[in-house]
């Protein structure tokens, strides 16, 4: 599937140098961000990022749509939350153990829902994670409807306090940056190649003697571990891990994210989780309006807008270089058309 | 020891449990139903099923708040509604992104889902509104076994019989062979003369109409609520992936029969109902990865 979703070779379109100087200025930008924005919500935006980028990389790269990622960001949260609160242990292994079992999670399912493609795997990937939510609804050490509340920060490595937010704050900037160039990491190696491939025309990667099925988990793996990770920063970010993080809502939400910022962009997700999570800041006080607003950003990304903010830029970029050479989204015949 | 083990009910919740698991089977048989033929034409998984069936609860509803209209004209009067509906997100909406990939449609549709919902939910909180069960149909009778509550009755055998309807229509008739065959070429078939786009438009319709459908069907079951349809629809998913899009019967048998599982795992393991049926997806996958009457792709 999805040739028609990605359609971007992000370093292809500035020069090296600049490409320096913008990831420099970025840097920069998040490290003094939080002087001038509100902690909280700027940590909350790099867990989505990071959850977002986790999901970009199968959508993507593989061109697999899971529409059951939150199972994985909401059981980490669950698990961090819990191994911290009732446990006692210290932030950085409540974080491994809910990356862990994110990872563990993502085996299964990736192992079940590579037998289908295209939307079966997008319906499966959903079915499951809904199984996720149940277990969490029912479950004893979940706490229902409550969650788990007031988890403690604790101190990292035993020293770093990180209840003070900008301790937290960084923290949390440096778990992202791990995981992006964890990302960024992947995709530019030869298994990046390959998953492209898979993405572009996965019978000729199997008759060119790849097992696309291993290289398909391995990605799903690795992006289910990503978006544990996100989720165990995020439940000791907001102390709280709850159903909201597992409910199929949020598995839509990253989906929005990635859609928003840009399909197959190593940029798009941070972009779009920045867009979203802005957006529902400001809309917070208008209840369900939040819902409608991102079903029309659905609707008008979709219909008009499929390249994304990030998608859309490169695409100028490519455009201003060479006119005549703009990429025409590929097409497939159409019943009644 | 043993004390794991549930204990072995009565016979007469057995059955009321069984009762309801043939229920909820009827409505994923006719959810499924709709899901399959919209599928078949159009390529696309409506992920704005549930909402449309949510809609028909809705439109129930509404006849009887501000029309006085009853549940039988809600019967015919809410699909038909909602089937305009459905007609014109198809034009205004679906028919742009045929050309695209097959998730687009899923993202679009699901988008639709979250503004038909958000919009409900805005107005009406996620509470239901009580729908009463048609006079006609109260009381109940004694099968000797059991008590069968005559509405509860009624929707099993109407839904068999809008299901049976629509394998009818479409494995059977002239206007199911032109439909089968649009699926399998759309080319050829306009070149026959037959106005495919607005075979593809009605279908669309026809599928939101089946959903509404069960909406009004379900409304005096379930309470008439903005989150009815989303809290089906995942499950509803999961049937189509275990029964395989391929086959109208499929679809039919595999929601009819999960219902009935569902029903039996409350009798005996009652917390695992809620996921017995993604358990069973994940067995169905790794026997039959195609789904049970799917063809392999």
């Amino acid at each position: 599937m999805a040739a028609s979703m990605n359609n971007t070779r992000a370093d292809a379109v500035l020069p090296p140098f600049w490409n320096t100087v913008l990831v420099a200025v970025l840097l920069a930008a998040a490290v003094i961000a939080p002087f001038f924005f509100y902690p909280v919500f700027l940590m909350k935006a790099l867990c989505f990022a990071l959850f977002a980028c986790a999901f970009n990389l199968l959508i993507g790269y593989v061109g697999l749509l899971s529409f059951g990622h939150a199972a994985f960001m909401g059981s980490a949260s669950y698990i961090t939350a819990h191994t911290v609160k009732v446990w006692g242990l210290p932030p950085e292994l409540g974080i491994l153990a809910g990356t862990a079992v994110a990872a563990l999670l993502g085996t299964v399912f990736g192992w079940l829902a590579i037998r289908r493609q295209g939307i079966y795997f997008a319906m499966i990937t959903l079915a499951l994670s809904q199984m996720i939510y149940f277990v969490a609804l029912q479950a004893k050490f979940t706490g229902g409807e409550d969650g788990i509340q007031a988890v403690p920060r604790g101190h990292l490595f035993g020293v770093i306090d990180l209840s003070h937010p900008l301790t937290m704050y960084y923290f949390v900037l440096a778990t992202f940056l791990i995981g992006f160039a964890i990302i960024y990491r992947t995709i530019h190696s030869p298994f990046g190649q390959v998953l492209k491939a898979i993405r572009e025309n996965e019978p000729r990667a199997i008759s060119l003697g790849y097992r696309t099925d291993r290289y398909k988990l391995l990605a799903f793996i690795l992006s289910a571990t990503l978006a544990g990770l996100a989720g165990s920063t995020k439940s000791l970010v907001f102390q709280l891990a709850s159903l909201t993080d597992v409910t199929w809502q949020m598995s839509g939400e990253v989906v929005l994210m990635t859609l928003i910022g840009g399909l197959g962009t190593v940029f798009g997700p941070v972009v779009g989780a920045f867009i979203t999570t802005s957006m529902e800041n400001y809309l917070a006080q208008y209840g369900s309006w939040v819902t409608v607003i991102q079903g029309v950003i659905f609707v008008v990304c979709v219909l008009t807008f499929r390249r994304g903010v990030v998608g859309e830029i490169i695409e100028l970029a490519r455009r201003i270089k060479a006119p005549s050479a703009a990429a025409q989204p590929m097409t497939r015949p159409v019943p009644g058309e | 020891m043993l004390s794991w083990l549930p204990h072995i009910p009565p016979t007469p919740a057995l059955f009321a449990q069984l009762l309801i698991g043939l229920i909820n089977g009827a409505f994923y048989a006719m959810l499924s139903l709709g899901l399959a033929v919209i599928f078949g034409m159009l390529n696309i998984i409506n992920f704005a099923h549930g909402a449309q069936y949510m809609l028909g609860a809705f439109c129930a509803w509404f006849a009887l708040q501000f029309l006085g209209l009853g549940y039988w004209p809600s019967l015919i009067v809410a699909p038909i509604v909602v089937a305009a509906f459905g007609i014109a997100l198809e034009r205004l909406f679906l028919r742009h992104i045929y050309r695209l990939d097959h998730l687009y449609g899923l993202l679009l549709t699901f988008g639709l889902a979250l503004i038909i919902e958000g919009l409900f939910r805005q107005q009406y909180g996620s509470s239901g509104q009580p729908y009463s069960i048609p006079s006609e149909l109260t009381g109940a009778r004694n099968l000797g076994f059991m008590f069968l509550p005559n509405y509860r009755a009624w929707v099993i055998v109407a839904s068999a019989l809008v299901c049976f309807g629509t394998w009818f229509l479409i494995e059977r008739t002239r206007l199911g062979a032109y439909l089968r065959a649009a699926t399998e070429n759309p080319a050829l078939v306009q070149a026959f003369g037959i106005n495919v786009p607005r075979m593809v438009t009605l279908t669309y319709g026809f599928g939101a109409a089946l959903a509404a459908l069960a909406g009004v069907m379900a409304a005096p079951i379930y309470q008439v609520s903005p989150l009815m349809g989303s809290n089906i629809i995942v499950v509803v998913f999961a049937v189509v992936v275990i029964g395989g899009m391929g086959s109208i019967m499929g679809a039919i048998i595999s929601g009819f029969a999960l219902g009935l599982v569902e029903g039996l795992t409350k009798v005996f393991w009652p917390e695992a109902s809620s996921t017995v049926i993604f358990v069973v997806m994940a067995i169905v996958l790794l026997v039959k990865p195609a789904g049970l009457f799917g063809k392999a792709a």
